[in-house]
């Protein structure tokens, strides 16, 4: 199967072309660029480097989040666009487990952190295997280290910049941290596993697909509280 | 697809003024940069075949206002529907698309990158032309869907509930803005006097329908001037004035006349936008006046501008209602004539808040 994978939710935006088992090609751009001028221009030199025009594609799977509501849906609008031309369905992944890919079979528990500021964190742990151990959600820094007290953890995403004092303060050597490569959103890591899920008949229609935010809009959480 | 049951989706195409042929010139417009997904499909730039126009208002309403994070992640939800229908209302398939036009700004950049993400990745996945458009340049063309015969030069006053300008259309695409507001947006003054004398938002038409009722020469409030920049407009001093009159009425107990403040303002305002439309045509020598935007639905403005171009022996052109509100035939009129004279723009197109209008 031939199949575009991207993502462009945190602070990278990344694609890969991966066709019949092979990464023909793959980019991560971190470089503060915005999304919006990056990911188009990153999809046509990936897919012209792996040879493979845009109808050839069986699916495009895309990082649903959470993570940067804007980068969410600059990823969201491109993969629905380009899905509703080419009359091909979208694999829906969670960015935090395309971040967690990055560090599969590690021998410790993976919880990728995405800044969600407010000392929050949207996160999720997995064991080793992938299995999920802590659902995606938006927690507090100091709540998710409560809860990862007694474990071997390591972590990864944007959010260990933003909070690596307080983890090793909280965990000390029971706490790792993905080497600079294997931090971010890396396209080429959900190939696989973005292949498994169209083969069980996980995918969708793009008229169906919007992005996982986790959070309500300021304006909307406001208003529910006033009608409490 | 699950829509949001506060979202009401409608077609408002227009009807066709000229017959098929193979050479037509077919665009896909976008429009999303505020409240409204809009998708259109528009032949030779003047026939508008479809025209899916998707409002959040009701869901706004709710806030008093449009709240950009809610409103571009129902841009979201609404875009591939918008699309699929302005196809297929249209009977046009997308290879037989020759350009896709979006609106890349002015508005909300959050909107914006929805429709804006979205064309370019169709445009790219079918290796058809992308034209990016200016939401104004938009506004002015939608005159061109409804007068088959306007052509340019022409003055255009542009009134909505963002922007506020006379502008000299020299040609296609071509802007020159003569006159601008100096604050508030002249829409956004209608919204902020409906507040005032507890009309709900949005309240450009309130005011409007209230104004009938009243007298337009109960209570004298200004007429905002720049000195030195005679084409100018300034909406806070009118605003304040109506904000003082109401305030000064209540600390007095006594009671005012809504109805008459409503046609007061609505006087004050119009004066104001017709004597400076009148002038620059005048001054610039053109005989066609036109109005685009929301603002030129109301029903006060529409009446003294026909009056004032009458007595100077100018043609009057403003769209149809539904075409002065956003929508994306507007931008496929706009955008047509950008692709004739060769416009087209790459996939790195971004999302401009701010764009700047004219030449």
């Amino acid at each position: 199967m031939k199949l575009l994978a991207v993502d462009s939710s945190g602070i990278v935006a990344t694609a890969a072309v991966y066709s019949d088992g092979i990464i023909k090609s793959s980019s991560q751009v971190n470089n503060k660029l915005t999304h919006s001028q990056t990911l188009l221009p990153m999809i046509d030199r990936v897919m012209s480097e792996a040879g493979i025009k845009p109808d050839e594609l069986d699916a495009v799977a895309v990082g649903a989040g959470p993570g940067s509501f804007t980068g969410l849906r600059i990823g969201a609008a491109t993969v629905k666009g380009l899905c509703l031309a080419i009359d091909k369905p979208v694999i829906p992944i969670s960015s935090l487990e395309i971040i967690a890919r990055n560090l599969y079979n590690c021998s410790t528990k993976i919880c990728p952190i995405m800044d969600a500021r407010r000392n929050q964190v949207y996160t999720a742990v997995y064991d080793s295997d992938m299995n999920v151990i802590t659902e995606p959600c938006a927690m507090g820094i100091d709540e998710l280290l409560e809860i990862l007290a007694s474990d071997e953890v390591t972590f990864a995403g944007d959010g260990v910049a933003v909070h690596k004092d307080a983890i090793i303060e909280k965990m000390g050597e029971r706490a790792y941290f993905a080497p600079a490569h294997l931090r971010y959103q890396n396209a080429a890591a959900i190939c696989e596993i973005a292949e498994s899920m169209y083969e069980r008949g996980e995918y969708m229609n793009a008229l169906d697909f919007s992005p996982v935010y986790l959070r309500m809009s300021q304006a909307e959480r406001e208003r529910l509280e006033k009608e409490k | 697809m699950k829509m949001d049951e506060n979202i009401s989706f409608y077609n408002a195409a227009v009807e066709h003024t000229t017959e098929k042929n193979d050479n037509d010139i077919y665009v896909l417009a976008i429009e999303s940069s505020c409240d409204e997904t809009s998708a259109a499909v528009v032949r030779n730039g003047r026939d508008v075949l479809s025209n899916i126009i998707a409002s959040q208002i009701d869901i706004h309403t709710m806030y008093g206002g449009v709240v950009p994070e809610i409103a571009s992640r129902k841009h979201i939800e609404c875009i591939n529907p918008v699309i699929t229908e302005a196809l297929l209302q249209a009977d046009v398939e997308l290879d037989r698309i020759n350009a896709i036009c979006v609106t890349y700004g002015p508005g909300l950049v959050g909107s914006l990158l929805v429709g804006v993400s979205a064309a370019k990745a169709m445009a790219y996945a079918k290796n058809i032309p992308l034209v990016g458009v200016h939401h104004i340049g938009g506004h002015i063309s939608a005159n061109y869907i409804c007068h088959p015969e306007l052509k340019p030069p022409f003055i255009c006053l542009v009134v909505s509930g963002g922007h506020t300008n006379v502008v000299e259309v020299s040609d296609y695409g071509r802007y020159n803005i003569i006159g601008r507001t100096r604050d508030d947006a002249c829409g956004e003054a209608f919204d902020k006097v409906a507040r005032t004398i507890g009309l709900t938002y949005p309240g450009g038409a309130k005011i409007d329908k209230l104004a009938k009722e009243g007298n337009a020469d109960a209570i004298k409030f200004p007429r905002g001037h720049i000195d030195g920049h005679k084409y100018d407009f300034s909406f806070s001093g009118i605003k304040s004035a109506v904000l003082n009159y109401v305030n000064g009425c209540n600390m007095k107990n006594e009671p005012y006349n809504k109805a008459d403040v409503a046609a007061s303002f609505q006087k004050a305002v119009t004066d104001v936008l017709v004597g400076h439309t009148i002038e620059a045509a005048k001054e610039y020598g053109y005989k066609d006046i036109a109005m685009a935007g929301g603002v030129a639905c109301n029903s006060a403005l529409r009446e003294e501008m026909k009056k004032a171009c009458e007595a100077a022996g100018f043609n009057l052109y403003y769209p149809d209602p539904v075409l002065c509100t956003d929508n994306a035939a507007m931008i496929g009129a706009a955008g047509y004539y950008e692709y004739m004279q060769g416009v087209r723009h790459g996939h790195d197109l971004n999302a401009v808040a701010n764009l700047k209008f004219g030449d």
